[in-house]
């Protein structure tokens, strides 16, 4: 078990070198000129634009802007944005609302996914189960901007019943929308994956075996179904993790939040490396980390899965 | 039993859910109340006024400022040497006179005794002169450095961009005393005093330049001289501006405060000035521009404004050179589509076609410019044109394009719809020419690479017409694309600014603007008019020639 997990937090050293790269050349790659972007219509004077060239070091090849950056890394210096902010700091500001809108949203699909699939698995074609196949159908095909702009007018500006965008203090009420939105798709995809296993465990050899051992039901629904149904499920939310991190872009348009979607799509834009790539790695890192854990739940959760 | 476990777990379902209602309760109060919860802290002092912005991209920093979300808080903290009346008049300032006996080439600034700025420190000509060689020194990488290279001593660079020696200080600028100082320019300039209201002129603290330290303290909660003065700054969220308790200008604050929420999209900006969350919207979503008039009524802005759109042919494309077959081409096009019409359906009247070359809300903006039938739809003069082109040099089959930026969505239907009607109209193809970025567009106008017409847009820095000629259509002039190149404009337009008297400078102004009427170096398309909202909380919504509203006169009720 240590030695499976010190393997796979070495794993961590190349994927760090290899993502920060990759991105690097891609951002580099970008085509237009930042420089010329930040003058605008107007353009900037040569020295000026020369001046801040040499500061960026816009002015050497790929490779050594690369090691430029590497080097401030092992120094915990993430570089600066053009605006002449420290990307740590822009960091700081990004993460703690991106991290509680992905937490709260994982925590809302979850619970209320694995809930309803449940109860909707254990009986297959109820009328519980069709309503809520129907409702999840309706989550998936509906785009995400869809659902956000419709509760937000609806529940936000006519109602009035929860804030229309984020206050400062990132408050739970104002907040909880937004959580919403953003899970509101993987809510649907866990309900109808918890459904359909629960739905094929409750007829197998074992579950018939513990009701035959004289086992209350809740136990045989919990210990038996659900643990076995879980698999699956974690797999899917642990991934989802990752993608509510990096890719909460529109919701957190929506509702007017400074996350880590909308300021890695600005630094895209004006072709910010330090920063994109900065953001990436965390984003690589937690991925790799919610992974790990994924995999030690499994063994968790069933016992003939055993980690060397 | 069996029974049991579901109804356990539904209860547990709803007993959450019923928390997370119950734990919004607060908000259910309706909208007024939530715009009181909404401010928090912010409104205890009863009349502080919440208003739109974008977070600014640089530190605030006069010089270093050169885009709206830092230029609309530099203009409520900082006063310069004069200043810009609601109708876009220029006043004095922090000036007592500022005076030129030679046609402008050389200018007097004397400044008013006692201006202090907000930590108490006396204001002097030094605290100028400092900030401008700042601004100045190309080592710096101010991005509005420009607006000094009318100052004589503007360092010179090679071809690389390497300063030329080294550069220690404008030597265009000498202080005579703490109260008075002269500047010297490059070519003689009569509208100079006009500039000196913007921005990147502002004074900056004594020792705020000393260290990189100082700096840094200076651009995130700057020592300011203007009516409000900076007092919370967190990024990307909000920026609370207070009454400057040592401003004794003109202008100042009526409100106890304002606070600029941060937004990266203007519709979540719109739902909360729906929901009464925001007071002040100076934009209005590209979604609510068909309903804006409805939702708001009365408190709906919409008025002509300062930004001003064209489209540029470059000379250099062929077909459209510099003779008599390129300016036929260029006028049969400008009258080959419905400026009115683009107007009225695609922007639902939040545009005004153009009828000259100055944006409607700018002193020396004309409807009545001779030659100036070229902006109006005719297709039968159109086709007649044209055809006189053809008969010079054939345009075969050749496709006409204008390029555009696809980063915003402010662009491609409007360039769909004009490119349209010039295909129909003319009996050509035309395409648009998609850029997926702004930076892109620019780099090969700038560098003179474009392979088709491109659109171009344009914001006064301060009142004056030749602000919308100059820098665009001068030989050498920076946003040059079309590299225009007429002796005679250029020396009407010089004629014209070296006027000292208002009329006689308006007239030549029109001159001018008869010449580029004729030449099209640019086709002008509407002015984008003024648009926004406000909420019912505040009064007195007043939008200046700069399209921003006049923040330190909005009252909260």
């Amino acid at each position: 078990m240590k030695r499976y997990v010190g393997r796979r937090l070495l794993q961590l050293i190349p994927v760090f070198f290899g993502a920060t790269f990759l991105i690097f050349a891609m951002v580099y790659a970008l085509p237009g000129d930042p420089i010329a972007a930040l003058g605008g219509d107007k353009g900037l004077p040569p020295a000026v634009r020369a001046a801040i060239e040499r500061e960026y070091h816009l002015d050497q090849p790929l490779l050594i802007q690369y090691l430029y950056y590497l080097k401030g890394i092992f120094t915990f210096d993430f570089g600066m944005t053009f605006s002449g902010r420290p990307v740590v700091e822009v960091m700081a500001d990004a993460f703690p609302w991106t991290l509680k809108l992905a937490l709260m949203a994982i925590v809302f699909e979850s619970v209320f996914g694995i809930l309803f699939g449940v109860f909707a698995g254990l009986r297959r074609g109820g009328v519980f189960d069709s309503t809520v196949l129907v409702l999840s159908l309706f989550l998936i095909a509906i785009p995400v901007f869809v659902i956000g702009f419709l509760l937000q007018f609806i529940i936000g500006v006519k109602l009035g019943w929860l804030p229309v965008t984020v206050d400062q203090s990132m408050s739970f009420k104002s907040m909880l929308m937004p959580a919403i939105v953003l899970g509101a798709v993987s809510f649907a995809y866990i309900l109808r994956l918890t459904r359909t296993e629960v739905a094929e465990n409750a007829t197998a050899d074992y579950v018939r075996t513990a009701t035959a051992k004289g086992l209350s039901r809740p136990k045989v629904v919990v210990r038996h179904i659900l643990r076995n149904s879980l698999i699956p499920v974690i797999t899917f939310i642990g991934a989802d993790l990752g993608a509510l991190m990096g890719g909460a872009i529109v919701t957190e348009g929506i509702f007017n939040i400074p996350g880590v979607g909308g300021t890695m799509y600005k630094a895209i834009f004006q072709g910010e490396a330090a920063t994109v790539v900065s953001f990436t790695t965390i984003l690589v890192l937690v991925y790799i980390f919610t992974s790990l854990i994924v995999d030690l739940l499994y063994a968790a959760l069933d016992p003939r899965i055993r980690y060397e | 039993m069996r029974k049991k476990i579901f109804a356990v777990l539904v209860a547990a379902g709803a007993l959450v859910f019923a928390l997370s209602l119950a734990a919004c309760s607060p908000a259910g109060g309706g909208a007024s109340s939530g715009a009181g919860a909404a401010s928090g802290d912010a409104t205890s002092g009863g009349g502080v006024v919440l208003a739109y912005n974008t977070e600014p991209q640089t530190n605030l920093i006069p010089s270093m400022v050169n885009e709206v979300g830092g230029g609309n808080i530099l203009e409520l903290i900082f006063e310069g040497l004069t200043r810009y009346d609601v109708d876009g008049s220029t006043k004095l300032a922090i000036a007592e006179s500022i005076t030129t006996t030679d046609d402008g080439k050389t200018w007097n600034v004397k400044i008013k005794e006692g201006k202090k700025f907000s930590d108490g420190s006396p204001l002097t000509v030094q605290n100028f002169v400092d900030a401008w060689n700042w601004g100045a020194n190309p080592e710096n990488g101010a991005l509005s450095g420009e607006f000094f290279m009318a100052i004589e001593g503007y360092p010179e660079v090679d071809e690389e961009g390497n300063l030329v020696g080294t550069f220690d200080g404008l030597s265009g600028l000498e202080v005579v005393s703490d109260t008075e100082f002269n500047i010297t320019l490059n070519e003689a300039d009569p509208e100079f005093d006009k500039q000196l209201g913007y921005s990147a002129f502002y004074p900056l603290p004594t020792g705020s330049l000393d260290s990189p330290e100082a700096l840094e303290a200076q651009g995130t909660k700057p020592v300011s001289n203007g009516p409000y003065v900076l007092q919370a700054w967190d990024h990307n969220e909000k920026i609370e501006l207070v009454p400057n308790p040592e401003y004794d200008g003109d202008i100042p604050a009526k409100n106890a405060g304002l606070t600029f929420k941060m937004y990266t999209d203007d519709s979540a900006a719109y739902n909360d000035l729906l929901a009464g969350n925001l007071d002040v919207l100076d934009s209005i979503p590209a979604d609510a521009m068909s309903t804006f008039k409805d939702d708001l009524g009365e408190r709906a802005i919409n008025q002509d404004g300062a930004v001003y759109q064209f489209f540029t042919i470059p000379y250099y494309l062929e077909h459209f050179a510099d003779d008599e077959e390129g300016r036929l081409r260029r006028q049969a096009i400008s009258m080959a589509f419905d400026r009115q019409e683009i107007c009225d359906t695609l922007f639902n009247g939040t545009r005004t076609p153009a009828t000259d070359f100055v944006a409607a809300v700018i002193p020396g903006h004309s409807d009545s410019i001779a030659g100036n039938e070229v902006l109006q739809y005719n297709p039968e003069k159109a086709k007649e044109l044209w055809a006189q082109a053809n008969a010079i040099s054939d345009w075969g089959n050749s496709t006409f394009k204008i390029a555009y930026n696809a980063d915003s969505s402010a662009h491609k239907e409007w360039v769909e719809a004009v490119l349209n009607q010039v295909g129909q109209t003319l009996e050509i193809s035309a395409e648009p020419e998609a850029y997926a970025q702004f930076s892109e567009l620019r780099n090969d106008a700038t560098n003179g690479t474009m392979k088709s017409a491109l659109r171009g847009g344009w914001q006064a820095d301060y009142p004056s017409a030749y602000n919308f000629m100059g820098p665009i259509y001068r030989l050498n002039a920076g946003a040059n694309d079309s590299r225009y190149n007429n002796p005679e404009f250029e020396k009407v337009l010089l004629e014209a600014r070296s006027q000292q008297d208002e009329a006689a400078r308006t007239e030549g102004y029109a001159k001018a603007q008869e010449i580029l009427m004729r030449d099209l170096p640019a086709i002008p398309l509407w002015g984008q008019n003024a648009l926004g909202g406000y909420s019912e909380h505040v009064d007195n919504v007043v939008v200046n020639w700069k399209t921003v509203p006049v923040y330190q006169d909005i009252v909260k009720k």
